[in-house]
């Protein structure tokens, strides 16, 4: 039995936002976290081998010094990394980022009754739509907003929690689930983790290992093959202190006197 | 000498930062007011291997080096000195002499659950007569035959409220010195808390470190097996000298960590604070005392890392010993911290003196550190009396 956690790494937003000149964010200048929502994925999978014993794999798409975010994954527990990377893939949106990550998940290769994890939404996109795309492409059941997962016999018991309330549903495995932050709370690395996360397997997927892979349209990944392109990024104005006001008639005055009644 | 850390070094400096900023800064003003031992600080550190660091798989330990150590104790007592020292004292001075100087069958009984957290570890030297003068000691060791007979007291003995093994030290006999004339035998033990005839009492109302729990064993007709020997009869004195050069550099690091930790407040303090219509960040004479203090910490860093670094080299076999360098980096880094805390306290003004700001508790617990585990005059002796050796 596997679990397998597709994660990403994302700008630091409590640091400085870069672009570029084209409007994509430079994302070489920023600092880097684990998109904190993938941190409640690793740790339901993590969480699943120690009542299971299955194997945990962490799949990442992006660039070499990913590497890193998959070693402290591993610090954490997880068993191997798979680094999905090449220029090939480079400027994906999620419609072809999910192409490419489906198909390293089927060169992992999914059992039946192995699990793909993903989080909910990256901080940087806000979509939600890559875990919902890989499992439409991968043909497995989904759950989304999972907030709490219970494994039987047959299947798995998921809650997801939405808006206005909660729904508890049976799924059957393979599946793919999508965790939000009420889910867990994610465990710190631990020291001995630490010193064997960089003796753990780690394999590179680039273009030529997953060209062929029938999920993929070559011609329908990166940036060019991308149906959607980020048109500007930019940081959003700093907002001022604000004042608290006394009374109605003191707000009345200032916006008097800025001429805004 | 090289300082650059290794990939696992940086991954365990950012973990320990991590849980120190979420779980251990939350507690640290509790654990100074009320006195509080923060037991599930210690439980969630045990969890996360922090308990035995630099010791090997073999024995439990997290496979680790000293110097990553080091930057536990240190990042730990940038928040919180007592949650610093509760690691320091467990690992230098207890699981360290026992997997330096244990037999197979004590390292195999011991060190696994020091390792673990399952137990915390101590260390009793110091006696209501011999402080600086450890040699002044009175608690005695008898052979009976199938074991030994403790009779005695320590005092201010580091986790002693909460330690499951103390190292003790006593005096095992008078033999005969080089020049013939009668001098104490001294041996070590491994007592554990349960055994009969031994107790734990009150614990001491400290000026910092208050967390700590710093108490005074007593021994009764204390029935130790005869396998709790640590180290070779009469060689006792040695081991304790040895086992607290390695605490020296924990105690540093601790040190260490506290002046950060000041200096981390302070900036964030001076450019929040107003007067005269700017923030006191602009003023030069803040500006020249924080330039100050950063390259003294500095300097005590490097100094600390060194002798990490030297134990790391012992510790893989090579025939060196650390007592100067961990003497150096102990006396520099704890001065360092009683001055640079002293000095934040003066930048904070008088809000710094009072207890709604962490800066004061940080000045009372860096005073402990030019004291415990050898006084920093007791480091001028180690250093000077290698140099006119």
């Amino acid at each position: 039995m596997k679990a397998i956690v597709c994660v990403k790494q994302v700008p630091d937003t409590q640091g400085k936002v870069a672009v570029k000149p084209d409007g994509t964010m430079d994302r070489a200048a920023m600092a880097t976290i684990t998109n904190p929502d993938d941190l409640n994925a690793v740790e339901a999978a993590l969480q699943l081998k120690e009542e299971t014993g299955c194997e945990v794999i962490v799949v990442t798409m992006g660039p070499p010094p990913a590497e890193g975010m998959l070693r402290e994954l591993m610090a954490r527990g997880a068993d191997r990394g798979v680094l999905v990377s090449g220029r090939e893939f480079g400027g994906s949106d999620t419609f072809a980022t999910s192409q490419i990550l489906a198909a390293a998940v089927n060169k992992i290769g999914v059992g039946p009754e192995d699990i793909v994890f993903c989080g909910r939404q990256a901080i940087d996109g806000d979509t939600a739509q890559v875990g919902p795309q890989i499992a439409e492409k991968l043909h497995m059941p989904q759950v989304t907003y999972v907030t709490e997962i219970q494994k039987k016999a047959d299947g798995l018991v998921v809650k997801r929690m939405l808006e206005d309330g909660y729904m508890e549903m049976k799924v059957q495995t393979p599946c793919l689930l999508t965790c939000i932050k009420e889910l867990n709370q994610p465990r710190y690395m631990s020291v001995p983790g630490i010193f064997e996360c960089y003796a753990k397997p780690l394999d590179i997927f680039d273009y030529n290992a997953l060209k062929d892979d029938p999920l993929i349209e070559t011609d329908t990944i990166g940036l060019k093959g991308s149906p959607t392109n980020v048109y500007k990024s930019f940081a959003p104005p700093v907002k001022g202190a604000g004042m608290m006001v006394e009374s109605v008639s003191q707000l009345v005055g200032i916006l008097n006197d800025k001429h805004l009644i | 000498m090289d300082f650059s850390l290794s990939k696992e070094q940086q991954l365990v400096q950012k973990m320990y930062r991590e849980f120190a900023e979420n779980e251990v800064k939350p507690l640290a003003k509790k654990v100074d007011a009320e006195e509080y031992f923060p037991a599930e600080t210690v439980k969630k550190m045990a969890k996360l291997g922090m308990m035995g660091i630099y010791f090997p798989k073999e024995v439990g330990g997290a496979g680790g080096d000293v110097l990553s150590y080091v930057m536990a104790v240190e990042e730990l007592s940038k928040v919180c000195g007592t949650t610093g020292v509760i690691v320091s004292a467990h690992t230098s001075l207890c699981a360290a002499p026992i997997f330096e100087n244990g037999t197979p069958e004590q390292k195999e009984k011991y060190l696994p659950k020091l390792c673990s957290g399952e137990w915390v570890g101590a260390f009793g030297l110091t006696e209501p007569g011999a402080g600086t003068d450890a040699q002044g000691q009175q608690t005695t060791a008898v052979d009976m035959g199938d074991h030994w007979l403790l009779n005695g007291s320590k005092i201010f003995i580091t986790n002693a409220g909460v330690a499951d093994v103390f190292i003790i030290i006593a005096i095992t006999g008078i033999v005969k010195d080089r020049k013939g004339r009668p001098t104490k035998e001294i041996s070590a033990f491994i007592v554990e808390r349960n055994f009969p005839g031994f107790s734990v009492g009150k614990p001491e109302d400290k000026m910092g470190i208050r967390g700590s729990s710093t108490c005074e064993l007593i021994m009764e007709d204390c029935i130790v097996p005869k396998e709790n020997l640590l180290g070779a009869k009469g060689k006792g004195f040695a081991l304790a000298m040895k086992t607290l050069d390695g605490g020296r550099i924990g105690i540093a690091s601790q040190a260490l960590g506290i002046a950060e930790g000041a200096l981390d407040e302070t900036v964030a303090y001076v450019k929040e604070r107003k007067q005269f219509g700017r923030s006191i960040a602009q003023f030069q004479n803040t500006q020249f005392e924080l330039a100050e203090m950063k390259a003294r910490v500095e300097a005590a860093k490097y100094l600390v890392y060194a002798a990490a670094l030297k134990k790391q080299q012992a510790m893989d076999g090579a025939k060196v010993r650390y007592s100067v360098e961990a003497a150096e980096a102990k006396l520099i880094a704890s001065r360092t911290a009683s001055d640079v805390t002293r000095r934040c306290v003066q930048l904070f003004g008088g809000y710094g003196y009072t207890r709604d700001y962490p800066i004061e508790r940080m000045m009372r617990d860096a005073k402990i550190t030019e004291i415990y585990e050898g006084t920093s005059e007791v480091q001028l002796m180690v250093i000077s009396g290698d140099m006119l050796k």
